[in-house]
């Protein structure tokens, strides 16, 4: 390992280090950012879940939204997979069906940034447990 | 670089690894392998959470799901369960004792509700044994703040003005401590960190030790910054084994980073830290005793003046503080006095760790703010007594503070409140006691203690103590007199006023403080020959309720000395004279008639 | 300039210079704060105040505590109260428990009367112990010189600094702790399986009976009064500079005269002299340094200088367990005590008809370690020792009083021939710088074949740890260095390891002063007035003699001529010469 040399080198490394330890950073306080949950059994695997998640964590970080992408089990809409959840600050959550990296995309440009309604909303049946 | 989307923390601490915490790791690795998760699922292994009553704690995040009482086996359940189908591990989620309501995240807990963590803020967040991840939380940027913007006039008049006092028992304002240090002029200067954690039941040191080993390197350095010292000690106490291995490792790690050695961070300051080790004598947590003890010789206490920060280590200006403090150094220098001291009560400013312990619920390390109640400690973080039953004292302070009562438990924790009621802040030890407990066993439990650790120098400490000892003890026997009453105050008060150091000036403490509070129950030792909490063996009497005895017979046949007379389906009587209170006689009936009186 | 301070005791006003303890401020007018364990050896620059006792605490205004006078120094302002209620209830209490464990058996203790933990109970009035119970008991360690009985331990650690800071031994320490905390040597061993030198110095400074001489008075008794036996005394120079003392006579008052008168009386059936072997060890110590000398300075590469002198003995236990790689440079001459052993049970028994074995050689010595020396393997024949025991100067005192006699009115006696006869010279070993003196008077006419025109070597005098001087030897400039402590001992022993020590000859004394400030002499107290005073008495009783070197002595002239033949000869290497061993490797743990 390299020595750090400088008060600027140190600050470099955190930066560099931070993303890292983000995810930590922000399940200390998950209520503040934007939640994604994806659901992940076996019919959302199925259906591309794992790349439409992996979209999601890529792409929020690259656009600057900082998001707690969180993996699910099935949320029983098997006929629409894959699905997802979305909880802005403050809002209630709303599950999206059908979501491919295109309308993941979407849901991010429109839902996400702006808070605009996009197609496949699907009427939430149920509760989460906390 | 890692992508990890998941993050198991596993409590690294010295009680959850007794609980084959290191088992439940390896299996968790080993299921996570064999799901091919290796790239999606960290694991890490972190210091204390704190919950040690529910450890071992197993944390998954990002959905900050807390799980408690983990065994090995149920690694495998957690990976396919949680990680794989998430869906959460029901039957190893905490479950709310009031209100029995499932609560997955610990934010909600109510242990943790009421907790601000300073000095615990990386224990069970960060992987202790790895430099990067502290880095990335603002590790040595407090230092490089301090090297690169402050002079060492500015650093100590931010911890002045921080309100900071020192954590190990004294109160001493650490900002004060510092410029003592700084004042003096010697060609070698020392900074030393007390890690001599004594106190019977307090793990708030090694905790930290344990969790975040650089927190204190880098404090240590800023101290040493601050006074113009270029050596740093850590007095550690041998049976701290993973404390020390962890700041082995962080020294290591601090070095090859270039944070410890010449010139850190292009300043040209160098600082660099060694380890020694204690035999785990209670008296070198006292300043004196452990620079003597880390000198060689015997660790027994000298008087002050002079004070170490003028005559310390080798005859040199050295600085002792002890951990809780230097980890609240770097917090304060990136957030600021300004931050640091809104926190906490008017002259107790930011937060004091605490590791409770006793009839209570939720036994743990706790963080709380300064001012905080008492009450909130034992019932909203604490969980309440346990099993029930009657609050009836908390010691607070260690072996040496005093116990405080009901109507005590409206006091902000505080470093002067705690004082004035005859108590003390101490290091931070809580030890609650319910209506089981007798407190003049109490007493003499704690009597017992400073008479192993007392150094022997001094003669109060050495003799008083034991003569203190001794007529507590007599009382418990049921042979006590008024007149002893008297002679524990007037003895109590002698080695308060006589004693050299703080361990003899606050040992009778407890003999205090519970003749203070508990006064008739030395009365009904002495005048009735009774133990109010039912705990002197020498006074305790077995008797049969003849109400209640159906004449079974049980008992008399299961009595080891044949003292239980009666006619079957008739009362049966014990015969006290020869009763060796075994309580097999109560242990075995079945109507409840027995009681110990 | 001192800063002065200004603060009240006791509602007088003070000004004290800065640094000074409260202790001192108070006694400077004339407020006695009692002190126990505080110790106080000015001229020897040690301060013993580990402020462990705590029975010279006073109150402080302001302060939480009591602080404990002897460490505390005045601050400006301050305003003490050194005896009001709190502080006598405080110090009272802690009396009590300091003698809650503690024996009761003072009518049977060493130290009783003498005991500054008994006079302290007195003082404070101590009349009831309220508090009672378990004490704190240890085996008695008997050896051959110093008895430790620690049940009497009191913790003041005095003995401590002695054997660790004077002497720098290291044989006590405090070990355990709390309660079972007690001064020993590591391990809790017995002291004759340590590094103990059995100076003595300890035994010199305990408050209590927890450190005594091994007491002989009884077995000298015993002998005296079996009619069968010849019972012979020797007595050291540094005595009679102190016995008065234990009789209320001013320090420094010469008593050789009644020291012989009631010698006599006593019993023994010939006073002798050990000044008599002390110039018998001039004789053959000198010759040893010339002869060593000569050979160094025709070039001969195996003698070692410096030589160092070997009359102490606890100097010699020092030197071989502490430093035995260098046991070659001591001289191999026997202590004086030692040298009048052999020649009193080889010469004079043939001279007075009776056999060797009829015949109890006891010294009346200022020393512990004496008692050791008589009793080593190589001084015995056939396990007879040449010297049959040692007793102390207070030991002999303590006799003394026990029969009855009123010494200071004793008439004057002179000793026996032909062992009583001694030179100044030998008068002077009795403290530091006398043995090198004595050996410079005798050293310089035989080396030179001149006349000593000035017998006293000024030079050679004083009371600092560590001197150094350079005699003319006719052209040939001597170095000689001069030790007294055992600290200080160390000090020159590590420069000549070394190699840097310039000096020819070095005299090493034990004890701080020599021999009259000796581990068995009156107590002095860490007073060393009163070891000057002892000292001067020497000197004097040296520039009254009428002979005052060495080898002029009739009766040591007339020894070699009859008996011995030539210093350094075959008979002298046989009766007075010795070896050492190497004891490093001794130490046994159990």
């Amino acid at each position: 390992m390299a020595k750090v040399k400088s008060l600027a080198d140190l600050k470099r490394m955190k930066d560099a280090l931070q993303s890292k330890m983000d995810l930590r950073e922000k399940s200390n306080d998950p209520e503040g950012l934007v939640q994604i949950k994806v659901a992940m059994a076996t019919c959302g695997i199925a259906s591309g879940a794992k790349e439409v998640m992996e979209f999601l964590i890529e792409e929020t970080a690259k656009r600057g939204i900082r998001t707690v992408v969180t993996q699910t089990g099935c949320m029983g809409y098997c006929y629409a997979e894959p699905t997802i959840e979305v909880h802005l600050p403050g809002k209630e959550p709303i599950v999206f069906g059908d979501v491919n990296i295109k309308k993941a995309d979407e849901i991010i440009e429109k839902y996400i940034k702006n808070g605009e309604l996009v197609d496949g909303i699907i009427p939430v049946n149920y509760k989460t447990l906390d | 670089m890692e992508k990890y989307k998941m993050h198991i923390l596993i409590c690294g601490g010295t009680g959850c690894r007794a609980s084959a915490s290191e088992a439940i790791q390896n299996n968790l690795q080993e299921a996570i392998k064999a799901k091919g998760l290796d790239d999606e699922v960290q694991v890490v292994m972190t210091g204390c959470f704190g919950f040690c009553e529910k450890g071992p704690i197993v944390k998954i995040l990002p959905d900050n799901t807390f799980y408690v009482e983990v065994k090995p086996e149920d690694a495998e359940e957690l990976i396919e369960e949680h990680i794989v189908k998430g869906r959460k591990v029901m039957r190893l989620l905490y479950v709310d004792p009031e209100n029995k309501e499932v609560i997955s995240d610990s934010k909600h807990m109510g242990f943790y509700k009421k907790q601000i963590r300073i000095a615990l803020r990386n224990c069970g967040f960060i992987n202790p044994e790895n430099l990067d991840e502290y880095i990335a939380r603002d590790g040595y940027a407090a230092l490089g703040k301090c090297l690169a913007e402050m002079t060492p006039q500015t650093v100590i008049d931010e911890i002045k003005e921080s309100g900071l006092r020192g954590r190990g028992g004294g109160g001493f304002p650490t900002g004060l401590k510092w410029e003592f240090a700084a004042k003096n002029i010697a060609d070698q200067k020392y900074v030393v960190c007390n890690a001599d954690e004594g106190d019977p039941g307090a793990f708030m040191d090694r905790s930290i030790l344990e969790g975040d080993p650089h927190s204190v390197l880098e404090a240590m350095a800023i101290c040493a910054y601050t006074m113009g010292a270029d050596k740093g000690l850590i007095y550690i106490r041998a049976e701290y084994p993973l404390a020390i291995t962890r700041l082995k490792v962080a020294i290591k790690q601090a070095r090859e980073y270039g944070l410890l050695g010449n010139d850190i961070l292009g300043s040209g300051f160098n600082f660099d830290v060694e380890m020694r080790y204690g035999a785990g004598a209670f008296v070198c947590g006292e300043e004196t005793a452990l620079i003597h003890s880390m000198e060689g010789l015997r660790g027994e206490p000298t008087v002050k003046p002079p004070f170490p920060a003028e005559s310390g280590y080798n005859g040199k200006p050295t600085n002792v503080n002890n951990v809780e403090t230097f980890a609240n150094i770097p917090v304060i220098i990136n957030k600021g006095a300004s931050w640091f001291n809104k926190i906490g009560s008017e002259k107790s400013k930011g937060t004091k760790v605490f590791a409770l312990a006793g009839k209570i619920n939720n036994v743990g390390l706790i963080e709380v703010p300064m001012g905080t109640t008492l009450r909130e400690v034992i019932y909203e973080i604490g969980g309440g007594i346990k099993d029930g039953k009657k609050f009836k004292a908390v010691q607070t302070g260690g072996p040496s503070g005093g116990c405080l009562t009901e109507k005590h438990l409206d006091t902000p924790i505080d470093f002067d409140n705690l004082l004035a009621v005859g108590s003390m802040m101490g290091s931070g030890g809580m030890i609650v006691m319910d209506e089981d407990d007798c407190m003049v066993s109490m007493a003499k439990f704690y009597l017992e203690f400073t008479v192993e650790e007392s150094c022997g120098k001094c003669t109060p400490c050495r003799v008083g103590n034991k003569r203190l000892h001794e007529i507590l003890d007599k009382i418990t026997l049921g042979n006590g007199t008024k007149e002893d009453l008297d002679l524990l105050r007037n003895l109590s008060n002698v080695i308060k006023d006589t004693s050299l150091c703080g361990l003899g000036q606050t040992s009778p403490n407890p003999v205090l403080s519970t003749l203070d509070n508990f006064y008739d129950e030395y009365l009904a030792h002495i005048v009735d020959h009774r133990c109010p909490a039912g705990q002197c063996k020498a006074l305790m009497q077995y008797v049969i309720d003849p109400e209640l005895c159906v004449g079974c017979t049980l008992c008399a046949r299961n009595c080891p000395v044949d003292c239980i007379s009666g006619e079957r389906k008739e009362a049966h009587l014990i015969d006290t004279s020869k009763c060796i209170k075994c309580g097999a006689c109560m242990e075995k009936c079945k109507f409840n008639a027995i009681s110990i009186q | 300039m001192e800063k002065m301070i200004k603060l009240i005791i006791d509602k007088k006003q003070v000004e004290v210079p800065q640094g000074t303890t409260i202790l001192e401020a108070a006694k400077g007018i004339g407020i006695d704060i009692p002190t126990l364990c505080y110790m106080n050896l000015g001229d020897m620059g040690i301060e013993h105040n580990p402020g462990g006792c705590r029975i010279c605490v006073v109150e402080v205004e302001g302060r939480r505590n009591l602080a404990p006078s002897c460490n505390t120094k005045c601050g400006d302002g301050m305003v003490i109260n050194t005896h009001n209620i709190r502080v006598l209830n405080a110090r009272k209490t802690v009396m009590e428990l300091m003698l809650s464990d503690h024996p009761f058996d003072c009518l049977v203790c060493a130290k009783s009367g003498n005991c500054d933990l008994q006079s302290m109970a007195q003082q404070l009035g101590v009349r009831e112990l309220h508090y009672k119970g378990e004490q704190s008991t240890y085996k008695v360690d008997y050896s051959p010189s110093i008895i430790r009985d620690m049940d009497k331990c009191i913790m003041c650690r005095r003995c401590e600094t002695m054997c660790n800071e004077v002497q720098t031994v290291g044989a006590l320490s405090a070990v355990n702790r709390g309660f079972q905390s007690v001064v020993a040597p590591a391990f809790e061993m017995d002291l004759e399986k340590s590094v103990c030198t059995y100076c003595g110095q300890c035994v010199a400074v305990c408050p209590t009976g927890a450190l005594t001489e091994k007491d002989h008075t009884n077995q000298l008794i015993r002998d005296l009064a079996d009619a069968k036996k010849t019972v012979v005394v020797q007595t050291a120079p540094a005595v009679r500079a102190a016995l008065g003392e234990e009789f209320g006579m001013e320090p420094g008052t010469l008593v050789t005269g009644k020291m012989v008168a009631a010698l006599r009386q006593l019993g023994f059936d010939s006073v002798f002299d050990t000044d008599f072997a002390a110039d018998l060890t001039i004789m053959e110590e000198g010759t040893e340094l010339l002869d060593r000398l000569k050979k160094h300075l025709d070039g001969d590469k195996n003698v070692k200088l410096p030589i160092l002198t070997s009359c102490c003995p606890a100097w010699v236990n020092f030197f071989e367990h502490h430093f035995p790689d260098m046991k070659e440079i001591p001289s191999t001459a026997r202590s004086p005590q030692q040298m009048f052993g052999p020649i009193a049970k080889n010469y004079l028994a043939k001279e007075m008809g009776i056999k060797r074995e009829d015949m109890i050689v006891v010294s009346i010595m200022p020393c512990l370690a004496k008692k050791y020396e008589c009793q080593r393997d190589e001084f015995k024949v056939d396990g007879d020792p040449d010297v049959n025991y040692s007793i102390t100067t207070r030991e002999l005192a303590n006799l003394i009083k026990q029969a009855n006699m009123d010494f200071k009115t004793l008439p004057d006696e002179e000793f026996d021939n032909p062992m009583g006869e001694s030179t100044g010279a030998g008068v002077i070993f009795g403290t530091t710088g006398g043995v090198i003196e004595a050996a410079a008077r005798t050293a310089y006419e035989v080396y030179t074949g001149k006349t000593l025109e000035k017998v006293d070597f000024e030079a050679l005098r004083g009371m600092e740890g560590i001197r150094s001087a350079t005699v003319d030897f006719d052209g040939l400039p001597l170095n000689i260095g001069i030790a007294h402590g055992l600290g200080n001992a160390r000090k020159l022993l590590e420069d000549i390891r070394d190699g840097k020590s310039h000096y020819h000859a070095i005299e090493i004394m034990a004890c701080p002063g020599g021999c009259i400030g000796g581990g068995g002499q009156p107590l002095h107290h860490g007073d060393s007035s009163i070891l000057k005073k002892r000292a001067a008495a020497l000197y004097r009783e040296d520039a009254g003699k009428a002979i005052r070197k060495s080898h002029e002595n009739p009766y040591i002239i007339k020894l070699y001529e009859e008996f011995l033949g030539k210093p350094c000869g075959e008979l002298s290497h046989k009766l007075l010469h010795t070896h050492y061993f190497d004891k490093s490797n001794d130490i046994e743990i159990e």
